[in-house]
């Protein structure tokens, strides 16, 4: 952040006006990245902070209310609700990076030749036209029917739909970079094609890359738990948000509990991940950079 | 003289309204008469659109503002002016037109209902009466088949034209006062010719008073009655044409004028070597549109062109926008593959190469783009751009960088560029930094694309003499692509001037420029502002130069016409 203050403070006129509106959006970020911090420390320290183990089950203690042992209260299996939702924390950011990862990684060399070779483009498009037009929940629901319920395969389902989101970004990037001059001049130069790729389009990507990479990990993070709300997800006895707030669901009107703790850490996860992206997309908007890197 | 109609005094633009930021115009002071033109002159950042902006009340909001000073139009301080006020003046008092026509107008609506809209603000005139008037100002900027042009919309028609429905939609209240920012820089000579003359004519039709904005010394020396040069925000001198271009008083005008080209070509140079090193036979590009089911769509951007470049020597193609010279340098840069004839280097013709078989040969030609803005990667040091030529072509790094070291010296860069980025240099410094990058390829043919078009005059002055001096240092040979026959007469010895894909003359270029054989070549210097002019001198151009007596010398160019 540091940085993009000493870049901003020049900008006389225009900033000062919206100087209330820039420390909100100072803000913004800094928050949202405090609470995500929070949420993967906890899924990561999971097994020293959770309370109990989140698959024993206690059948003398089932629906519980909060207590001292059970700080959230306990499921109707006598699981401990808060330890479950620690260690479900870990499978919904293992599914958001999990499936950002594997995206990008399929998405950005694919966008890349796309966008720079003609004929590639115009077969490869059309079959990333047919992809989008799958609808994503019905892949999810098809893939892990007919494959067995398994963390992999609900990355491939929930990835399968986000790869043509990613490719058609890049390569709509790579189509106008690709007519500038110093891509030109690579070219003249002499240099090889992957050093091209790598070296003078690349770049160009990135920045709206790792916007959209933070859309596709909240999405992907949403998608989980409503594939694991319709019983199309991580196997149950697997603690994740989407199992918990299923099997919560039949026991809303005694425990409301079951239902809202998970539901409104994946809100404030996604919301959380949907503000970084924002943010981000501000700071690297190649308009503000230009701004800082005249002074 | 009588009151003046524009009177701005001591006006100073800062950047925001906080008195300790920086300051864009100080200080400046300039009158117009009534019925008079003139001319704001100054190269880039000198502040003279600004001063124009301010005028019109269009400074952007919150990042420009006035501090201080009057800006009185008939007596009105318009920067005491409401916005109220302000918009009531525009059009019915003081119009402007603009550089870019096509961005001015609005895409989606046709041009008779814009300039129908000034009148709907401005007037209270029956719609019958309304487009009778627009159809009587569209005949006065003699545009043709008034009533089809209403109906257009503007990318149905030419630049040209469009900055006549610009011009149109400025003067159909009959404003005291048009100001014009650049409004034939995009253009054409020849159309920039037509323009000129237009404005001329409905100024004196009107006797409207014009502030014209220009960096063409060509164009001031064509229209102007009074001129004010400004520089870094401040109005060096303001005086009539003749004393301006005649006796300036100021070292800076001095400077600005030196730096003018002169239309009279440079005295042939001799010949030092009959080697060929560029060739193309027939050269031809086709560019075809494929149609489903139906019949390609073909545009021819070149035909049939032939020329000879000969070690050490300037050719230059010129001609207009849409000629095909860019089409020219960009097939012999195999950057579009040509669909006819050849295109030979040292001998070999590399026209129909495959990528893999072209590598060796894309050394030996190299290219240096228009816009130094764009033809840098911004994220790239200045060294690397340098050394990745050499890299590409196994010269280690350290040796790479060396060179880079030593071509930045060349091209009189400091050496300690080689770390920083491109966005940490000026324009002309960006295009030094590119023509190190194309020399250390260490190339027979250097391929200049409007290489100093984006440049103000004296940077422009500075890069042609650069390239002049690479020439004399390394015979290095130089195909120069331009639009601007001043700068081919400067530096080229011989031009092929092309007019719709052909070349329809080809010679030595003192014979070119000064004994033209072609009608259109005549009518391209025709067109040239200010072709009377030779400014680097203070005096009007001798008539059909005597000079340029030695002509024999020349060796008449193979493949010519």
């Amino acid at each position: 952040m540091a940085e993009t203050d000493t870049h901003a403070a020049p900008v006389a006129g225009p900033a000062q006006r919206r100087g209330r509106n820039l420390s909100l959006r100072r803000l913004a970020p800094v928050l949202a990245g405090g609470i995500l911090l929070l949420i993967v420390a906890a899924a990561l320290l999971a097994g020293a902070l959770a309370p109990h183990d989140p698959l024993q089950m206690m059948p003398s203690q089932r629906l519980k209310p909060p207590s001292e042992a059970y700080p959230l209260g306990t499921d109707a299996f006598g699981r401990d609700l808060l330890s479950r939702i620690l260690y479900g924390a870990r499978i919904s950011l293992m599914v958001g990076v999990g499936v950002t990862v594997i995206t990008v990684a399929v998405g950005l060399p694919l966008g890349l030749l796309a966008g720079f070779f003609r004929t590639l483009d115009s077969v490869l498009m059309r079959i990333m036209d047919g992809m989008m037009a799958i609808p994503s929940l019905l892949l999810a629901v098809a893939i892990v029917s007919l494959s067995g319920a398994s963390i992999w395969t609900v990355l491939m389902a929930i990835t399968i739909p986000e790869v043509p989101r990613i490719v058609r970004l890049v390569r709509s990037i790579v189509l106008s970079a690709r007519e500038e001059p110093y891509v030109e001049a690579a070219i003249s130069l002499g240099s090889s094609l992957p050093r091209i790729l790598r070296r003078h389009l690349m770049p160009n990507t990135l920045a709206p890359l790792i916007v959209q990479g933070t859309y596709v990990c909240a999405s992907a993070i949403l998608t989980e738990a409503i594939l694991s709300f319709l019983g199309a997800g991580i196997s149950t006895e697997t603690p994740s948000w989407g199992n918990i707030m299923a099997e919560g669901r039949m026991y809303f009107q005694i425990r409301p509990s079951l239902i809202f703790w998970p539901g409104l850490l994946l809100s404030v996860c996604i919301l959380s991940i949907n503000l970084l992206g924002d943010s981000l997309r501000d700071i690297l908007d190649p308009r503000l950079k230009q701004r800082g890197a005249e002074r | 003289m009588s009151a003046p109609i524009l009177s701005v005094r001591d006006l100073v633009v800062g950047i925001g309204p906080d008195a300790a930021s920086p300051i864009v115009l100080d200080g400046v002071s300039l009158d117009i008469a009534a019925g008079e033109t003139l001319c704001l002159v100054g190269e880039s950042g000198s502040g003279k659109s600004v001063t124009s902006l301010a005028v019109m009340g269009l400074l952007p909001r919150g990042a420009l503002v006035a501090r201080s000073g009057r800006v009185l139009l008939e007596g009105e301080d318009l920067l005491a002016a409401d916005r109220r006020r302000l918009r009531a003046l525009r059009a019915s008092r003081m119009a402007m037109i603009f550089q870019e026509p096509m961005t001015a107008l609005n895409p989606v609506m046709p041009v008779g209902r814009q300039i129908d809209e000034v009148l709907r603000a401005h007037t209270s005139l029956t719609p019958a009466e309304r487009r009778r008037r627009v159809l009587s100002m569209l005949e006065q900027v003699h545009l043709p088949d008034v009533a089809r042009v209403f109906a257009s919309y503007p990318h149905q028609l030419s630049g040209g034209q469009r900055q006549r429905i610009m011009i149109a939609m400025a003067l159909i209240l009959e404003p005291k006062l048009l100001i014009a920012d650049e409004p034939t820089t995009a253009l054409d000579v020849t159309t920039q010719k037509e323009i000129l003359r237009l404005v001329h004519e409905l100024q004196e039709k009107q006797g409207t008073s014009v502030l014209f904005i220009t960096h063409d010394m060509g164009v001031v020396a064509e229209i102007a009655d009074r001129v004010c040069v400004m520089h870094q925000g401040t109005v060096v001198e303001t005086d009539t044409v003749d004393a301006i271009l005649r006796a300036p008083r100021k070292d800076y005008t001095r400077r600005l004028l030196s730096a003018v080209p002169s239309l009279t070509p440079r005295a042939p140079r001799p010949v030092a070597s009959a080697e060929i090193v560029l060739e193309t036979v027939e050269l031809g590009k086709v560019y075809a549109r494929r149609r489903f089911l139906r019949r390609a769509e073909e545009t021819v951007a070149a035909e049939a062109v032939s020329f000879a470049l000969r070690r050490g020597r300037t050719l230059g193609i010129v001609g207009e926008s849409g000629s095909g010279k860019s089409t020219v340098a960009r097939c012999v840069m195999r950057l579009v593959d040509p669909t006819a004839g050849a295109i030979r280097v040292k001998g070999r013709d590399i026209s129909s190469l495959s990528r893999s078989a072209l590598q060796p040969h894309r050394k030996r030609i190299q290219m240096v783009f228009q816009d130094p803005y764009r033809s840098l990667n911004p994220r790239v040091t200045v060294g690397e751009s340098i050394a990745e030529g050499p890299t590409n072509y196994g010269v280690p790094r350290d040796a790479a960088f060396a060179r880079a070291r030593s071509l930045l010296e060349i091209v009189g860069l400091p050496p300690d560029a080689i770390t920083r980025y491109p966005h940490q240099f000026s324009g002309g410094q960006r295009q030094r930094i590119a023509i190190a990058r194309a020399l250390a390829m260490e190339p027979d043919v250097l391929v200049a694309d409007e290489a100093v078009s984006a440049l103000d005059v004296s940077v422009q002055a500075q890069v042609l003499a650069l390239l002049d001096d690479i020439q004399e240092r390394l015979g290095v040979s130089l195909l120069f692509i331009t639009h601007d026959l001043r700068v081919a007469a400067q530096i080229c010895d011989d031009i092929a001037v092309m007019q719709k894909g052909r070349i329809v003359e080809y010679g030595a270029a003192s014979e070119v420029l000064t004994a033209p054989r072609q009608a259109y070549t005549r009518q391209l210097l025709d067109a040239a502002p200010g072709r009377d002019w030779d400014f680097a001198r203070f005096m009007p151009r001798e008539p059909a130069a005597p000079a340029a007596a030695p002509v024999a010398d020349v060796a008449k160019p193979s493949g010519g016409h």
